[in-house]
């Protein structure tokens, strides 16, 4: 029953046919060994290096910035591990799609991210930076998305991170993405796009130093371009740390004392140039700088009116108003223009041709000689010896002094200010000098301009004897890797060609203003300060009572001093900007400054120098 | 009572060497799914349920071994239909995935009907063939072809083309053991030449998008590297960069870093050759010959015309199965859903395999049996 359609013949017919299955087998396996020896053995190696490149990204390590220290090791600047996103376009499969999902996660406008996508050199092998500091929310947001974001990677990388807020911003700096015109350059050749670089303050000055270098990372990635393991590190290196010159104290001090006012305060050691707080107000917070601002917020800076931004105690131009008339009575005694009691009469106006010149003093000082003319800022006397010297003459010493030149302190965009002078005025406005003008620049107004550093550096020279010092920053940088620390010596810029005596009377003076003339609100029972007052007209001669005035034509208010007046130790120039007089709206910050100074270091008072080896040094508190 | 004394005579060393083969094969096969998918996280990883696959591929093999086949055969009918049920099933509430609804979901497990249909095919035709006359092309050709039909229609509709392949295999390889006159052959040929341009129309028409890429994709993978000719492409590099020697066990970068898809399932066969090279190729192509060899050895010692031909039918299935699987990953074939038997993960595909093995060790285990 079993085999009804075939019979025994049929059979063995049917296992015949078995053996051309047999054949036909052995055939089909000899093609296909045949096909896999090509591919294997004979294109091996094409294919081994097609399955190399499909495996591997080289994914750029980030170095850590050097750290920023104050001179007392008081961080001012640090990391703080942060996410950032990249992007590497070659595992993109649909790019459109995933502009708007990133769009839509991060919160961010399309046209930046296309933007970040398509600058920058580099293949597209090569992740591209699309955002940093992301939130952790943002993070785990991508981080749970991730099958669906092919060629997305969250890289844990260092940020910047300024524990003081807006402490010391201007000098600091921030720091920022390269911008794709510095890719350009030179300096940041070794750079991609995503380096963060200094953008401003040291941290743009010393950028070489601090910036670090870069590693390198090969990452094998799956075919969504996800990071499964890290082949070869070439590991980063960090930064060099900096040592600054200022004190977080101090500096902290002198921004608290301008408050919400906009001004600027310079204290440096006129021994060894060092700037001890550099202080400008209205100021910024350098961790919302550092990160990606929204054009909105970037035009919300910069079109500020009070100009936050703005670095004033570098870069604030201002007249000096009378504090000029230090630099006046060094002039005025050397050129031998007039002697210590040479005196001049005041009635309170200086007529010249058919214009009066006023005094700040209805009704005149009197006769007065030089030491009397600085005690009482009288300006008659500086507009005769100033007319009888003549503008070039003023010039001269002027840049003895170092004014209408950079003091040469490690911060970009230094202004210089002007130091009228005939030549400078054919030069610069293609007019002769008109006399009249010498008697506005006597008393540090009409075209005379300097920035507070450039005040500080110059009374300073006084109180060191006629040296000047370059003012300086950075003590030292400190390699992280070899704990090597390369010391910044002071660097001598000149001395003034001033006699001693001369120097000695103008110190002389200037202690005098501060016990008996218009600085009488600086006077301290801690220290014996010196100064100079000044106040700096912003508009054309205007009358009425100071309240009656809008405030943004209101007088500067300078006070520049230096103390102890024995051994001077520190140097302060002080500008409040459309504060009215110097003797009462500026010279009382100085004050507060120097006590300040004083109290910190105390040894100060004996002439030992500030941080000296002595046991009360060893002590200090490191906060 | 006869059953009784062929049991008494136990397993000989030829049913040995063929258990053998078997075994070594599913181990190549677990070893390699272990290899690509062990990175993953998951509580039953890939080659825990593979082994479970096995198990029950075992008992299923036993059972297809100690029944007789003959009653087996008896069912065929049957089960046929039981299973064209279940394509319908399948095709109004099955399981979808890429864009082709395959499975019915078992609790956690989805059971692939298509793949059982081959088995229960081979047992139709070998049933059919072994009760009709050689009595001309009609009864010969055309009715098994209309049996066939209906099972190759809802499998394409699926749509399955490898499945539908494998089937159209089955039938192909059942009509040259019971004999075609080299007539008949010839007309056939010649027809088949004659209408190919008008079937491959109907074809192509009826073929989903990502089945007609991947033919284009086969003409020229190069063309577009990330798109359509990706998986031929990737399993192509995978399976060169093996080279000689291979990169060792994950080593391969190819699958482990998911370049190559489906490395677990139809693709296994590149994660293994780019693990081992050439030379753990070629084992692996001798290994399937010699299983082959066996189960020739015994469809050709088959006591009947229903063991020869259940025999003949299980190893062209098999060879089909194989020899396209590792033609379309090495690039000689077109893409289509083929797994490797034994190696390929896979539930529906194991147990099949397994059991299609069984009864081919039933027939050998049947031969000096008298008829009863």
């Amino acid at each position: 029953m079993a085999s009804i359609g075939f019979n025994d013949s049929d059979l063995l017919d049917l296992q015949r046919r078995l053996v051309i299955l047999r054949v036909g087998l052995l055939l089909v396996v000899a093609l296909l060994a045949l096909r896999l020896w090509h591919l294997q053995i004979r294109e091996g190696p094409y294919y081994r290096d097609l399955s190399e490149n499909n495996r591997t990204r080289s994914v750029v390590l980030e170095p850590a910035r050097g750290l920023i220290f104050d001179r007392n090791g008081v961080l001012l600047a640090n990391n703080v591990p942060s996410f950032a996103l990249y992007v590497t376009l070659e595992d993109v499969k649909d790019r459109p799609a995933l502009v708007a999902q990133l769009a839509s996660l991060l919160n961010l406008e399309p046209e930046v991210i296309q933007k970040k996508l398509s600058t920058g050199k580099g293949s597209k092998l090569q992740p591209r930076k699309v955002k940093d500091r992301l939130t952790l929310r943002e993070a785990t947001l991508i981080e749970s998305h991730r099958l669906d974001l092919p060629g997305v990677m969250i890289q844990v990388e260092s940020q910047r991170n300024y524990p003081g807020g807006p402490v010391a911003a201007h000098l600091l700096g921030y720091v920022g993405e390269v911008s794709a015109d510095q890719l350009e350059k030179p300096d940041f050749a070794d750079l991609h796009q995503g380096s963060v670089v200094g953008q401003y303050g040291v941290e743009k000055w010393f950028d070489r130093q601090v910036r670090g270098r870069a590693g390198q990372k090969s990452v094998e990635v799956d075919a969504l371009g996800h990071e499964k393991r890290a082949v070869v590190s070439d590991k980063p290196v960090a930064g060099d740390d900096l040592y600054l010159t200022i004190d977080a104290r101090l500096q902290k001090a002198a921004e608290e004392l301008l408050g919400e006012e906009s001004g600027a305060i310079v204290a440096l050691d006129p021994t060894n140039g060092d700037i001890l707080a550099m202080a400008s107000r209205p100021g910024f917070d350098p961790n919302m700088l550092s990160k990606e601002l929204t054009n909105k917020q970037w035009v919300e800076i910069v079109q500020n009116e009070r100009r936050p931004l703005n670095n004033r105690a570098t870069q604030g131009q201002y007249p000096p108003g009378s504090t000029f008339k230090v630099v006046m009575a060094a002039a005025a005694l050397e050129s031998n223009t007039v002697t210590p009691s040479t005196m001049v009469r005041c009635n309170g106006g200086y007529q010249f041709g058919n214009r009066l010149f006023h005094d700040w003093k209805q009704g005149g000082h009197g006769s007065v000689d030089m030491n009397e003319a600085l005690i009482h800022s009288c300006d008659v006397y500086f507009y005769t010896v100033g007319q009888r010297m003549g503008i070039d003459t003023i010039a001269e010493y002027a840049k003895q002094f170092g004014l209408g030149q950079e003091t040469g302190v490690e911060l970009p965009s230094e202004r210089v200010g002007i130091v009228p002078s005939t030549a400078w005025k054919q030069k610069a406005r293609n007019q002769p000098w008109y006399p009249g003008e010498t008697i506005s620049a006597a008393i540090g107004q009409g075209y005379v301009t300097v920035t507070p550093l450039q005040m500080a550096s110059v009374i300073g020279t006084v109180a060191n004897d006629g040296v000047s010092i370059k003012p300086r920053l950075v003590q030292a940088v400190m390699n992280r890797a070899t704990g090597e620390r390369a010391e910044f010596p002071p660097t001598v810029r000149g001395k003034v060609a001033v006699k001693p005596a001369t120097i000695a009377l103008i110190k002389e003076a200037l202690a005098d203003v501060v016990t008996k003339g218009t600085a009488t609100r600086a006077k301290s029972s801690l220290v014996t300060i010196g100064g100079k007052t000044g106040t700096a007209q912003t508009a054309a001669l205007r009358t009425g009572p100071e309240k009656d005035i809008p405030k943004k034509f209101r007088d500067h208010a300078w006070f520049v001093a230096f103390a102890p007046v024995e051994a001077p130790r520190i140097a302060v120039a002080v500008l409040a900007e459309h504060m009215g007089h110097g003797g009462s709206a500026a010279a009382p910050l100085a004050k507060d400054v120097i006590e300040a100074y004083v109290k910190a270091y105390p040894e100060v008072l004996n002439g030992v120098p500030a941080g000296g080896r002595t046991k009360s040094a060893d002590a200090r508190p490191k906060t | 009572m006869i059953d009784r004394v062929i049991d008494s005579r136990g397993l000989d060393s030829f049913d040995l060497r063929f258990m053998g083969l078997i075994a070594v094969i599913l181990s190549v096969g677990v070893l390699s799914i272990y290899s690509v998918t062990h990175s993953q996280d998951t509580a039953f990883p890939f080659y825990l349920k593979q082994l479970v696959w096995i198990l029950l591929g075992t008992i299923a093999f036993l059972v297809m071994y100690l029944s007789d086949y003959h009653k087996i055969a008896r069912l065929a009918y049957p089960t046929y239909a039981v299973i064209l049920i279940m394509l319908a099933v399948v095709l109004v509430m099955g399981k979808s995935s890429r864009g082709a609804q395959r499975w019915i979901p078992i609790g956690p497990f989805a059971f692939q009907p298509s793949e059982f249909a081959k088995l229960v095919l081979v047992l139709v035709l070998a049933n059919y063939y072994s009760r009709v006359s050689r009595a001309g092309w009609l009864h010969r050709v055309v009715l098994p072809g209309l049996i066939v039909l209906p099972g190759l229609l809802l499998i394409l509709k699926q749509p399955d083309l490898g499945s539908g392949l494998s089937f159209l295999a089955v039938y192909a390889a059942m009509l040259l053991m019971v004999g075609v006159r080299s007539k008949t052959l010839g007309v056939i040929l010649l027809l088949s030449v004659m209408l190919f341009p008008f079937v491959w129309e109907m074809v192509w028409a009826s073929l989903h998008d990502y089945q007609r890429e991947r033919v284009m994709a086969f003409v020229d993978p190069d063309y577009d590297p990330g798109g359509k000719g990706y998986h031929a492409l990737q399993s192509r590099i995978a399976i060169g960069s093996g080279e000689l020697s291979g990169k060792g066990l994950y080593g391969g970068t190819q699958s482990q870093l998911k370049f190559l898809p489906e490395g677990h399932t139809d693709f296994v066969f590149a994660v293994y050759a780019e693990e081992w090279g050439f030379v753990g190729v070629l084992v692996l192509l001798a290994l399937f010959i010699a299983l082959i060899w066996v189960s020739l050895e015994i469809a050709a010692r088959a006591k009947d015309t229903l063991g020869a031909l259940l025999a003949a039918g299980i190893v062209a299935m098999l060879c089909f199965c194989v020899v396209v699987n590792i033609g379309m990953t090495a690039g000689m074939f077109p893409i289509v859903g083929i797994p490797l038997p034994l190696v390929s993960y896979g539930g529906s595909a194991t147990i099949m395999t397994m059991a299609s093995l069984g009864l081919l060790l039933n027939v050998k285990r049947r031969r000096l049996t008298l008829f009863y």
